[in-house]
């Protein structure tokens, strides 16, 4: 299915994985220096995001939730000031008072950044009623997770999307599949009584399709034919991306289970060890884009290193300067609660 | 100048502010109840309608639509119809719109409206009678227009649509078909501007929304035994006018706070915490305060009666304070 992608889209959806999968390592390393609260890390669901932005404008709109790393990296947003905010400092893009749960980026296209399970759905569907009212071909893709399904207002966001044709792309990140988080740290995953998540849009007239979130191919074959449609004004669609549960996220699991990624384990079987072992060798997404990248010939083993390298110091400079970036005036915590 | 119904008032606000906008768009279209004003809303539709419609019955989503409407650029209004209803948008109202800027660092604004129509309304009862501005105020982001005459809500409807913040326009069900007098220029009501709707130096009575009309009529009788009140109409809670409050209760020394919100946490409440807080010293009596008791809404008329806020209810009060 790499047919559907040049060769320029998949180095690119590469180097976003790559600074997806370092830039959360980082963060689990960052959170034993800093105490930041909770954090949602993307690992293992990196293909989806990286993927999706590859079919959006400058000027689409995006909205996601507390699990947004990736995808304002995935959507060109700065590292530095991403840990600034994460760290609650001045030089963070929402001056210290969204962290993790709300970091948003409206330069890149990102309207809000939802810590309300079904939030960010609702307001898609109003982003996607202004995009229709305006007469332009721009569309709202909202991010979220299966445990959304389980809110009231997705069922109205998606009711109200269908019935006026709403150009909205609904792109569900199911990583309930493994449901291993509910094991290890008792925390309940996602309980919906529908066989399956796509199924539900189905009811309300909305097309909607199933894939392999950590396909890149597979992912931008169902995006790329959802988003063409949408900008020809037919309507919102629905994405279900499934996934595996990665660890990494505090409080739900906050170790690194599968360690720092070791990207020769593409090509070298001997570094796949560990309790994990059958879960990366299967399921890592940036594992098996770099296999199929080599595989296809495009990508050799030193220009993959050397790339990681490149945004391994990306990373650590943007780490640099989230720490050094200075805390917010406390007299700041009282401003900007209306805008003027 | 014309003499119209609020209702007509609201309507001539709304069809400015879209002719004004395109971007403006109008969901929900019971913005004046089901009662004998219902129909003057076709008159925005007939003026603009791909601008107006017609929802399914879902609160939350709604008010999501709007809200994100709004943060992408619109500027939409969003009609619940009865003030009760937004509670089933309470987690939008507060934990989305009213934080957005705030926790954006200011990337991001919601300058949107949202309309309901709250208070005893006649056999309303405990599920469509609330009066949610004291809820809503009890969260920092909104503001909230609570207007008492025809040429108010039209001034202050202008105003929500056009600032940047997302705005709940609170009317009373019984004040759609008062009458008063409107200009007829292209006039806005600033929020945060209160009024004194009728000047006086013995006791002041502060008010909002259909208890202002309450208070007037009270007035009118204290002014016959030679009481002279003190009218004070808040128009918005959020922003508050502080100034013409404490500049009133300077200048009597006597308050009675009249809200429709229920006692505990209402707007009443609120109000004479400021100004203890503020004007104690001017104070030559204890602050008093009418609110709808402590109790849900009953549906029979009689029993609907008892928790209205009737001009003896203020009179008497009056005669407590200015015995003092």
């Amino acid at each position: 299915m790499t047919d559907n992608l040049t060769p320029d889209q998949n180095s690119a959806i590469l180097d976003r994985m790559l600074l997806i999968r370092r830039f959360e390592e980082m963060l689990i390393d960052l959170a034993g220096d800093h105490n930041f609260g909770h954090y949602h890390l993307y690992i293992g669901e990196e293909a989806t995001g990286a993927t999706v932005v590859e079919s959006l404008t400058e000027t689409d709109l995006l909205l996601t939730t507390w699990r947004n790393h990736g995808h304002l990296l995935a959507r060109g947003a700065d590292p530095g000031r991403m840990v600034a905010e994460i760290l609650g400092r001045a030089d963070g893009y929402n001056k210290g008072r969204g962290g993790t749960l709300h970091l948003t980026v409206r330069d890149v296209g990102f309207l809000s950044t939802s810590g309300l399970v079904g939030g960010a759905v609702g307001l898609a569907s109003g982003a996607g009623f202004a995009l229709k009212q305006a007469g332009e071909d721009n569309i709202c893709v909202v991010f979220f997770g299966d445990g959304a399904m389980e809110e009231g207002v997705v069922f109205e966001a998606m009711n109200l999307a269908s019935l006026w044709s709403l150009p909205v792309l609904f792109v569900c990140e199911n990583n309930n599949s493994g449901a291993i988080s509910a094991q290890e740290g008792g925390f309940p995953s996602s309980e919906i009584a529908a066989s399956r998540i796509s199924d539900i849009p189905k009811s309300l007239n909305i097309k909607s399709e199933l894939v392999d979130g950590a396909d890149v191919a597979a992912v931008h074959a169902v995006i790329a034919e959802a988003v063409g449609g949408m900008r020809k004004g037919s309507g919102p669609a629905f994405i279900e991306a499934y996934t595996e549960r990665w660890p990494g996220s505090r409080p739900l699991w906050p170790t690194q289970a599968t360690g720092v990624t070791q990207l020769a384990a593409a090509w070298d079987p001997s570094l796949i060890t560990g309790e994990y072992a059958g879960w990366i060798d299967e399921f890592d997404p940036l594992i098996r884009f770099i296999r199929n990248q080599l595989d296809a010939g495009v990508l050799s083993q030193d220009e993959l290193r050397e790339r990681d390298s490149k945004i391994c110091d990306q990373i650590a400079e943007a780490r640099a300067f989230g720490e050094a970036s200075a805390l917010p005036g406390p007299e700041s915590a009282l401003d900007g609660v209306f805008a003027a | 100048m014309a003499k119209i119904s609020y209702a007509q008032a609201l309507v001539d606000g709304m069809r400015e502010s879209m002719a004004a906008d395109t971007t403006v768009s109008l969901v929900g279209t019971n913005v004046l109840g089901l009662g004998p004003q219902r129909p003057l809303i076709e008159q925005v539709r007939d003026e603009f309608p791909d601008r107006v419609f017609d929802p399914p019955c879902s609160e939350a989503g709604l008010a999501s639509l709007g809200i994100g409407a709004a943060m992408a650029g619109a500027r939409p209004i969003i009609d619940f119809g009865v003030g009760s209803f937004s509670l089933l948008a309470w987690c939008q109202l507060v934990a989305e719109a009213g934080v957005a800027h705030h926790m954006s660092g200011g990337q991001i604004n919601v300058p949107m409206v949202f309309t309901m129509l709250h208070g005893l309304r006649g056999g309303g009862g405990g599920q469509h009678s609330h009066s949610p501005q004291a809820m809503l105020w009890n969260n920092p982001g909104i503001e909230i227009v609570v207007p008492s005459s025809p040429k108010d809500v039209k001034g202050l409807f202008k105003a929500a649509v056009a600032s940047n913040n997302p705005t709940a326009i609170i009317s009373h069900a019984r004040l759609l078909g008062v009458e008063g007098e409107v200009p007829e220029d292209d006039f806005v009501i600033e929020l945060g501007s209160g009024e004194i709707k009728r000047p006086g130096k013995d006791i002041s009575l502060i008010a909002s929304s259909r208890s202002v009309v309450t208070a007037l009529e009270a007035a009118d009788e204290l002014s016959g035994e030679g009481i002279e009140a003190e009218v004070v109409d808040l128009r918005t809670l959020s922003p508050l006018d502080k100034d013409i409050i404490l500049k009133s209760v300077n200048n009597t020394g006597r308050v009675i706070v009249i809200d429709e919100t229920n006692e505990s946490c209402g707007v009443a409440a609120e109000i004479s915490a400021i100004i203890s807080e503020a004007a104690f010293d001017a104070l030559k009596s204890p602050i008093k305060r009418i609110a709808r008791p402590n109790v849900p809404v009953p549906a029979s008329p009689l029993l609907e009666n008892c928790l209205d806020i009737t001009p003896d209810k203020i009179i008497a009060a009056a005669h407590d304070l200015v015995g003092n």
